[in-house]
């Protein structure tokens, strides 16, 4: 035996890799539920901590910040407005105000990104799409809706049956305040019942089309139909509706 | 410099080989995807640095490739014979290692008691980092490829993904300090060459065994 262990030495580091390994993978098998359980210790830290570290620790209930433009794109409430045009009878630009003045929901659903994380009972409020596409009367060959956004380059899409549904909003409030900057402000999309991805922030424009036009992500292969139930190869049951 | 035989080179420096050109480069090249994971990430998930930069798609094209690639060199590395003979090294311990990291954490590492070529800890290090490589890697997949597991799986492979990106974080932080507290460890690592006097300090064992194989080869020339 060689005295760096040499042949006879014990095979440490290999049982060092399975053991992280094996962690790992019932990490993953348990991860869900670990998180959820520890969701509440997390957000208790994170609201006595001032210098605000603990909240980037993975797990705490909090959102990611995705932003595909190369800048954070701004309006203010007073120069924001949003445009409803397309296959409509009556195309028409709204401003905040006009948005706050329309009849107002609030939808408590569970935000979940594609890649995993979550964000439970999150409140969105504002203005069901149904009630801006009813007004603008969307015309007999309108069959689907394109988004888009004024970072210039986020696009979403949604059919017309999905658009009317009650849990798919343009917000402009979140957990009883405005939508932030960072969260998409002044006013973003919100379809409660898929994946975050179609909730595009920063939302300018409302076009109806004759047929769905795959939005950003989903040129880069992301589902069109994203239900957080069935879309991108989920089997068990949904969480919501569909 | 005057030229070399085998493990050790004689002139005024009196050397050891440490690490073969193989070693080496799988070090570069290691180093420069995991740094590039490391930073992508920062920006991917930091909410300050993703705000800064935003650009989303193309940094997780980066950081999925520079991840993906990451076991690569490592593997390429594996068809030369000194990196195949330094990965036993790393893997085995022998007597010398039982309770050398305590030791170590307790009184420092140089009264931890002697070393062969690679102290327990920097075993240890590997075989976490490369046992953390595949998780990273595994998870990164599941995210990456969302159709092939379902949500609550995405949900806990997403949570491991952040956790042990906190760890590798610490960990290489921790690799990078000890490098630049020991200049004669790093020019090891950039020549492939060490101080003797370095070498019976920091590793005596395997600096015994050197001196051992070079007595027991008869009629090399000097």
């Amino acid at each position: 035996m060689d005295k760096d262990g040499g042949p006879a030495g014990k095979p440490v580091g290999r049982r060092v890799v399975l053991g992280v390994t094996a962690l790992g993978a019932l990490g993953v098998a348990f991860g869900a539920r670990i998180e959820s359980g520890l969701n509440g210790v997390m957000s208790a830290i994170s609201s006595h901590d001032p210098t605000g570290l603990t909240g980037l620790l993975p797990g705490g209930g909090g959102f990611q910040f995705y932003n595909v433009a190369s800048s954070v794109p701004y309006r203010s409430a007073q120069d924001y407005t949003l445009t409803v045009d397309g296959l409509v009878d009556r195309p028409s630009t709204y401003t905040l105000a006009d948005l706050m003045a329309l009849p107002q929901t609030t939808l408590v659903r569970d935000v979940q990104c594609v890649t995993g994380w979550r964000v439970p009972d999150t409140e969105f409020g504002g203005v069901l799409l149904s009630e801006l596409l009813r007004r603008a009367g969307v015309k007999p060959e309108g069959k689907a809706l394109r988004f888009t956004c004024f970072d210039g380059v986020y696009s979403e899409s949604l059919t017309l049956a999905e658009a009317m549904r009650p849990d798919v909003m343009v917000a402009h409030q979140m957990d009883k305040a405005p939508v932030t900057r960072d969260h998409g402000g002044p006013v973003r999309l919100y379809v409660a019942p898929m994946y975050f991805y179609k909730s595009a922030k920063w939302l300018s424009g409302i076009t109806v089309t004759d047929r769905v036009i795959p939005g950003y992500w989903e040129n880069y292969g992301y589902d069109v139909e994203a239900w957080v139930g069935r879309s991108n190869g989920r089997t068990d049951a949904p969480i919501d509706g569909e | 410099m005057s030229e070399s035989t085998g493990d050790t080179r004689n002139t005024q420096l009196d050397e050891l080989r440490r690490f073969t050109t193989a070693e080496r480069w799988v070090h570069r090249t290691t180093s420069a995807l995991m740094l590039t994971a490391i930073v992508t990430a920062l920006l991917l998930y930091v909410p300050g640095f993703a705000e800064l930069v935003g650009r989303r798609r193309l940094l997780v094209v980066v950081h999925e490739w520079s991840g993906i690639l990451l076991p690569l060199p490592l593997a390429v590395g594996l068809f030369f014979k000194g990196m195949r003979a330094d990965m036993r090294s790393l893997n085995r311990f022998g007597p010398q290692d039982r309770g050398w990291v305590w030791r170590a954490m307790r009184h420092g590492t140089g009264l931890a008691g002697p070393a062969g070529k690679f102290n327990a800890g920097q075993k240890l290090y590997a075989a976490v980092i490369a046992g953390l490589v595949v998780v990273m890697l595994g998870t990164g997949l599941m995210m990456w490829f969302t159709e092939l597991s379902p949500l609550n799986l995405r949900t806990g492979a997403s949570y491991v993904h952040d956790w042990l990106a906190l760890a590798i974080g610490v960990l290489v932080l921790g690799h990078i300090r000890m490098a630049l507290k020991d200049p004669e460890a790093r020019h090891g690592m950039r020549t492939g060459w060490v101080a003797r006097r370095w070498a019976r300090r920091e590793h005596p064992l395997w600096e015994q065994e050197l001196k051992q194989e070079k007595n027991s080869e008869p009629g090399r020339p000097s």
